[in-house]
C-alpha cells in the first residue's frame, strides 16, 4: 500500500475526502453520544458546518484547476471505486458545502427537542446524508454513484421519518423510498446502456462509446425518467409535497436545497457528458417536462394552506424552471449554438445555486416558527413580526428572492433565462422558432404566479394581527438559528449582486459540458453583467440596489428636513368599522382562492357549502392533485392486482412448495436436456 | 459617462418627480370635464402632497416597521423606474444598469411592498386589496414583459434606451406585431395604473377598490410618498408606451439642443396621451372583479401572440 502522500502535496480531490470522512466520524461520535442532546447541538453539527466550509473552499479553488482522478482501493475486489472531480462536481460541492454550512448551523439550534429519533442517532443519517451527497457527484464509475446514491436515498429516508411514531409521516416516507427506487431502477437500466455490452461500468467507458441515436435517446429517456423521480419532475412529483412537511426543517432544507440538485446533477451528467451525441428532440423534451412541471408546481403552490407544503411545491416549480433551461441548452446545443447553449445553462446552473439558497432559508424558517408555535396551517399563525423579527426579515429576503425579484439571486437566474429564451430566433427548425417565445411568455407568467404565492407565505405568516391569542408567545428564535439563517441570507443577497463572480465559476462548468462559456464577455465590465453584447442587454444589480437605496435615503431625509418626522399610534382605522376581529383577514384559502377559480380544471376539488338552515354552518374545501387518480392509484391497483394473482401461488404448505420445485426441476431438466 | 449624459440623466430624474403630478392633475382634469363636472385645477395634486407632507402621520398601534419602511421602497422603486425610462434623452447612464425585464422587476418589487404593507395592519380590506393586486400583477405582469419583447425582437436588444434608438431611426413602417403589443399594452397600462375599467382610482370606501383598499391605513407622509409613487407609475408607463410607440423626438448623445426640442415633445406627448387615457376611462364601464383576470388573460395573449407574429414574418 502506497503511504499518504505529505499534506502540502494533497490534491482537491483529498480535502474533499477528509471532509467526506470526517463527516462521517461525526456521525459515528453522534451514535456514541446517543442521547446527549447538548454534545451533538453545540458541539457535533457546528464543527460539521465548518466542515461544510472546508469544503466549500476547497471546490472554489477545484472549480479553476484542472480535472483530478483517483481509484479508492475500497468496494469489491476487481471493483475499485473511481473518483473524479471536474469543474462540475465542483460546482456541486460549492453548493453543498456553502448551504449545509448554513442549515448545519440551523440544525444546531433546532434539533434540541430530538423529533422522536435520538439526537445522536439524527446527527448520523445527517452527517451521512451529506457524505453521500459528495459522494455522488465525485462518482466516477456507476457503481459508487448507485452506492453513493442508495446511500443518500436511505439516510434522507430515515431522516424524513425522524418523527416515525406519527402513521402520516411513515406513510410518506414510504411513498418516497418507493418513488426513489422506481427512478434508481430508471438509473440503473440508463447506466447499463451507456456502457454498451462492455460491461465496464466507469464513466470513462461510457463516454467512449458512441451508442446509435435509439439506444441514446433511450438511455435519455431512462435519465430524465429515474433522476426526475428524485428531483420531483412531473409526474413522479407526489412525494415531494409528502416528505418535505414530514421530514424535520433542517432536513427538508437539505433535500429541497441540495438532494434534487443533485438529481439534476445526474441529468446534467448523462445528457451533457456521458451521452456523446445530442438529439435536438431531447432539448424539446426536457423543455416541455420542465414548464409543465414548473407550472404545475406554481399553481399548487398558490393553494396551498400548509406552510412546507407551500414550499415543496414551490421547489417543484423551480426545478421545472431548471429543466426548461437544460432543455434549451441541449436545443441549442444539438444545433451546435453554443454560445446560446451555455448562457442556458449558465442561467440554469445560476438559479440552482440560488434556489439552494433561498430555499434552504424558507425551509429553516418555517422551522423557526413551527418551533416558536407548535403550528405548521397557515391559517393558524399571523403577525409574526413582531414576536420573531429574527425570522421574520431573513424570510422576506428569501421570499423576495424566491419571487424573482431584484435585487437578489433569483432575479439574475429569471434575467439571464429570459434573455436565453429571447433570443432565440435563427434556429434550423421554424415550428421550434415559434415555440421558443411560447415558452418564455410561460415563463414570465411562472415567475409572476411564483410573486403571489411569496406574497401569501410572508403575508400570511409573518404579517397581520395574530389569528390565534397563543401566538403572542412565540419566542423568537435562538442564536444558533439566527447564525445559519444569516450565512443563507448572505447567499441570497451576494448571489444577487454579484452576478459576474458567480458566473466566472459557472463558466468552466459550461466549457466542461457544452464547450463555451460566458467568463470572456462578462469578464472586464466591473459591476455590469453582459451576456452578450452591452447592445442588446445589460444589468447592473449593485448599481440598481444603490439607486433604490440612494433614494430610500434622499426621500426619507428630505421630507424629514422639509417637513417633520411626527407619528401618532392608534387602533388600525379599517374604515371606522370598530368590531374588527383577526378572524376578518384574508386566510391562506382565502388569498388563494383567485388562483383556485382561475385554474379550475387543474385541480381535483371538493367543496363542502353550509345550507341555508344549518345550525352550525360550514365550509370546507379539499384539493387534491388529480394526478392521484390518473396516475399513482390506478398504478397501484394494478400492482396490487398482479401481486394477488402471484400471491395465489403462496399456499402456506410445505408439500405445495416441494411440488413447485419439483415441477421446476423436470422443466429445467427439459430444456436442459434440449 | 460624459458630462452631458449625467445632465441629461437628472434632468430626467426632476423632470419625473415635477411632471409626474401634473401628469395625474391632468388626466383627473380632463375626466372631470369629460363627465361634465367642474374640473379641479391643474395643480392639486401638488396641494394634496403638499398637505399630506405636513399632517402629523397616524398610524395603526402594532404596524411592523415593514409597513412604515414600505411607501419609501416603494417610492424609490418607480423614481428608478421613471430614472432608467428614456424620456428626454436616451444617453442615460443609469440605463445600462437595468433593461426592460428589470424593470418588470422593479414594477414586481414595488407591488409585493405595497401588498404585503397591506397585508400588516391586518384589516380586511388591506388583505383584500392585497390579494386582488396580486391577481392583477400576475397577469399583468408576464403581459408586460411580452409587449416588450415584441419591441426587444425587432431591435434585437432589451435595453430601452437601445428600442428607442433603433424604433426611431428605423424608416415608418407599420409592424403588425407592434399593433397587437400596443393593445396590449393599453390593457395592461389601464390595470397596473388602477384605472377603469379594471379599478377606479377616485373611489372609496366601495367593495370593489382595489388600490385604495391597500392605502386605507396609511395617513399624512406616507400617504404622500404612496400617492406620488403612483403618479410616478403612471409617469413612467406613459413614457414606455411612448418610447415603444411614438419614440420619435427623444434626445441622443451629444446633441444639447435636441435635450431642448424633446422637452417640448414629451410634453405634448403626454398631454395627448392623457386626454386619451381620461377618455378611455370616460367611455369604459368598471369591470366585474372576476372579470379582470380574462381582460388581462387576453391582454397577455394579443401579446404573444404579437411576439409569434414577429417569429412569423421573420422580423428582427
Amino acid at each position: 500500500m502506497n503511504p499518504l502522500p505529505a499534506i502540502t502535496d494533497w490534491v482537491h480531490l483529498d480535502w474533499v475526502l477528509v471532509v467526506v470522512v470526517a463527516w462521517l466520524a461525526i456521525g459515528f461520535m453522534g451514535v456514541v453520544a446517543l442521547r446527549r442532546f447538548r454534545f451533538v447541538a453545540v458541539v457535533l453539527f457546528p464543527v460539521g458546518a465548518c466542515f461544510s466550509l472546508l469544503l466549500m473552499a476547497v471546490a472554489l479553488s477545484a472549480a479553476f484547476s484542472g480535472t483530478e482522478t483517483a481509484v479508492l482501493p475500497l468496494g469489491l475486489p476487481q471493483l475499485p471505486f473511481h473518483l473524479r472531480l471536474d469543474s462540475l462536481s465542483a460546482y456541486f460541492l460549492l453548493l453543498i458545502g456553502g448551504v449545509s454550512a448554513g442549515v448545519s448551523a440551523f440544525a444546531a439550534g433546532y434539533f434540541r427537542q430530538g423529533e422522536g429519533t435520538p439526537p445522536g442517532l439524527m446527527c448520523l443519517e445527517y452527517h451521512l446524508f451529506l457524505a453521500s451527497l459528495s459522494m455522488v457527484v465525485l462518482a466516477n464509475d456507476a457503481y459508487i454513484f448507485m452506492v453513493a446514491w442508495e446511500t443518500m436515498a436511505m439516510s434522507s429516508f430515515f431522516l424524513v421519518i425522524a418523527n416515525h411514531r406519527i402513521p402520516e409521516i411513515r406513510h410518506a416516507g414510504y411513498l418516497y423510498i418507493l418513488v426513489a427506487h422506481i427512478g434508481a431502477l430508471g438509473i440503473l437500466l440508463c447506466f447499463g446502456l451507456l456502457q454498451a455490452n462492455t460491461g465496464d461500468y466507469t464513466f470513462a467507458n461510457m463516454r467512449a462509446q458512441h451508442l446509435s441515436p435509439f439506444w441514446a435517446s433511450t438511455a435519455f429517456v431512462l435519465a430524465v425518467f429515474g433522476f426526475g423521480a428524485k428531483a420531483g419532475v412531473l409526474p413522479l412529483h407526489a412525494w415531494l409535497p409528502e416528505a418535505h412537511p414530514a421530514a424535520p426543517s433542517p432536513v427538508s432544507a437539505l433535500m429541497s436545497g441540495v438532494m434534487l440538485k443533485i438529481a439534476l446533477y445526474g441529468i446534467l451528467r448523462v445528457s451533457f457528458d456521458l451521452l456523446q451525441t445530442r438529439i435536438w428532440w431531447w432539448g424539446v423534451l426536457l423543455m416541455a417536462v420542465g414548464l409543465a412541471t414548473a407550472l404545475f408546481g406554481v399553481v399548487f403552490s398558490t393553494v396551498q394552506v400548509e406552510m412546507k407544503r407551500l414550499l415543496a411545491y414551490s421547489s417543484i416549480e423551480n426545478i421545472g424552471l431548471m429543466c426548461a433551461g437544460f432543455g434549451l441548452s441541449l436545443l441549442f446545443s444539438a444545433y451546435d449554438m453554443k454560445a446560446l447553449s451555455a448562457l442556458a445553462l449558465t442561467a440554469s446552473m445560476y438559479h440552482m445555486l440560488a434556489h439552494a439558497f433561498f430555499k434552504s432559508l424558507l425551509f429553516c424558517s418555517t422551522g423557526a416558527v413551527m418551533h416558536a408555535t407548535g403550528e405548521r396551517s397557515l391559517g393558524k399563525l399571523g403577525g409574526l413580526m413582531r414576536y420573531m423579527p429574527w425570522v421574520a426579515w431573513p424570510t422576506l429576503v428569501g421570499a423576495l428572492a424566491c419571487a424573482g425579484l431584484p435585487p437578489f439571486g433569483g432575479f439574475v437566474a429569471e434575467w439571464m433565462l429570459l434573455q436565453s429564451f429571447l433570443f432565440t430566433t435563427g434556429l434550423p427548425n421554424g415550428f421550434l422558432d415559434m415555440l421558443v417565445p411560447v415558452m418564455a411568455a410561460l415563463i414570465a407568467l411562472i415567475a409572476a404566479l411564483s410573486g403571489y404565492t411569496m406574497v401569501k407565505y410572508f403575508g400570511v405568516i409573518f404579517l397581520g394581527q395574530p389569528r390565534e391569542e397563543s401566538l403572542s408567545h412565540a419566542h423568537d428564535a435562538g442564536s444558533w438559528e439566527r447564525l445559519g439563517m444569516s450565512w443563507l441570507v448572505a447567499g441570497c443577497v451576494l448571489l444577487g449582486l454579484f452576478p459576474n463572480q458567480v458566473i466566472a465559476i459557472i463558466d468552466p462548468v459550461t466549457q466542461l459540458l457544452v464547450h463555451a462559456g460566458l467568463a470572456h464577455t462578462v469578464a472586464d465590465n466591473g459591476w455590469l453583467l453582459i451576456p452578450v453584447n452591452v447592445e442588446r442587454a445589460s444589468y447592473a444589480p449593485a448599481i440598481f440596489l444603490l439607486g433604490i437605496l440612494g433614494s430610500f435615503a434622499l426621500a426619507f431625509l428630505l421630507v424629514r428636513k422639509l417637513y417633520h418626522g411626527r407619528m401618532r399610534r392608534v387602533p388600525p382605522w379599517d374604515c371606522g368599522y370598530p368590531w374588527q376581529t383577526p378572524r376578518m383577514q384574508d386566510t391562506a384559502e382565502g388569498f388563494g382562492q383567485p388562483i383556485r377559480q382561475i385554474f379550475e380544471p387543474f385541480f381535483r376539488l371538493k367543496r363542502h357549502l353550509p345550507k341555508a338552515f344549518d345550525e352550525q354552518p360550514s365550509y370546507k374545501v379539499t384539493l387534491e392533485d388529480p394526478l392521484w387518480y390518473w396516475l399513482y392509484l390506478p398504478v397501484a391497483t394494478l400492482v396490487e392486482r398482479v401481486s394477488r394473482i402471484i400471491g395465489m401461488l403462496q399456499q402456506g404448505r410445505i408439500a405445495v412448495y416441494l411440488m413447485y420445485s419439483f415441477v421446476t426441476l423436470i422443466v429445467v431438466l427439459l430444456v436442459v436436456k434440449r | 459617462m460624459s458630462i452631458l449624459g449625467v445632465l441629461s440623466q437628472l434632468l430626467a430624474l426632476v423632470l419625473a418627480l415635477l411632471l409626474a403630478p401634473l401628469l395625474t392633475g391632468w388626466v383627473n382634469q380632463w375626466r372631470a370635464r369629460l363627465q361634465n363636472k367642474s374640473a379641479p385645477g391643474l395643480l392639486q395634486p401638488y396641494r394634496m402632497l403638499h398637505k399630506l407632507f405636513n399632517k402629523d402621520s397616524v398610524m395603526a398601534e402594532h404596524a411592523s416597521p415593514l409597513y412604515r419602511t414600505a411607501p419609501y421602497v416603494i417610492f424609490s422603486c418607480m423614481l428608478l423606474a421613471s430614472a432608467i425610462i428614456p424620456t428626454i434623452s436616451t444617453d442615460l447612464p443609469l440605463s445600462p444598469a437595468a433593461d426592460a425585464i428589470a424593470l418588470v422587476g422593479l414594477f414586481g418589487l414595488a407591488r409585493v411592498f405595497i401588498s404585503l404593507a397591506a397585508m400588516d395592519v391586518g384589516t380586511a380590506f388591506g388583505s383584500m386589496g392585497a390579494r386582488r393586486e396580486m391577481l392583477v400583477g400576475f397577469l399583468a405582469e408576464p403581459a408586460l414583459l411580452m409587449v416588450l419583447f415584441c419591441a426587444s425582437m425587432i431591435t434585437r436588444s432589451t435595453s430601452l434606451t437601445v428600442i428607442v434608438e433603433t424604433l426611431a431611426h428605423r424608416d415608418l413602417a407599420i409592424y403588425p406585431s407592434m399593433l397587437l403589443a400596443g393593445v396590449a399594452f393599453t390593457m395592461v397600462s389601464l390595470a397596473e395604473n388602477a384605472r377603469v375599467p379594471v379599478d377606479n382610482p377616485e373611489t372609496h370606501l366601495e367593495l370593489t377598490m382595489i388600490h385604495e383598499s391597500m392605502i386605507l391605513e396609511y395617513s399624512a407622509r406616507h400617504l404622500a410618498l404612496l400617492e406620488w409613487a403612483a403618479s410616478l407609475k403612471l409617469f413612467a408607463y406613459s413614457c414606455v408606451g411612448l418610447a415603444l410607440f411614438f419614440p420619435w423626438g427623444v434626445a441622443e448623445a451629444n446633441s444639447p439642443l435636441a435635450l431642448f426640442l424633446a422637452l417640448p415633445v414629451l410634453i405634448f406627448k403626454l398631454a395627448i396621451g392623457g386626454f386619451l387615457l381620461a377618455l378611455i376611462e370616460t367611455l369604459s364601464a368598471k369591470m366585474r372583479i372576476f372579470r379582470v383576470p380574462e381582460f388581462l388573460g387576453t391582454a397577455f395573449l394579443i401579446a404573444v401572440i404579437g411576439l409569434l407574429v414577429n417569429v412569423l414574418l421573420g422580423v428582427g
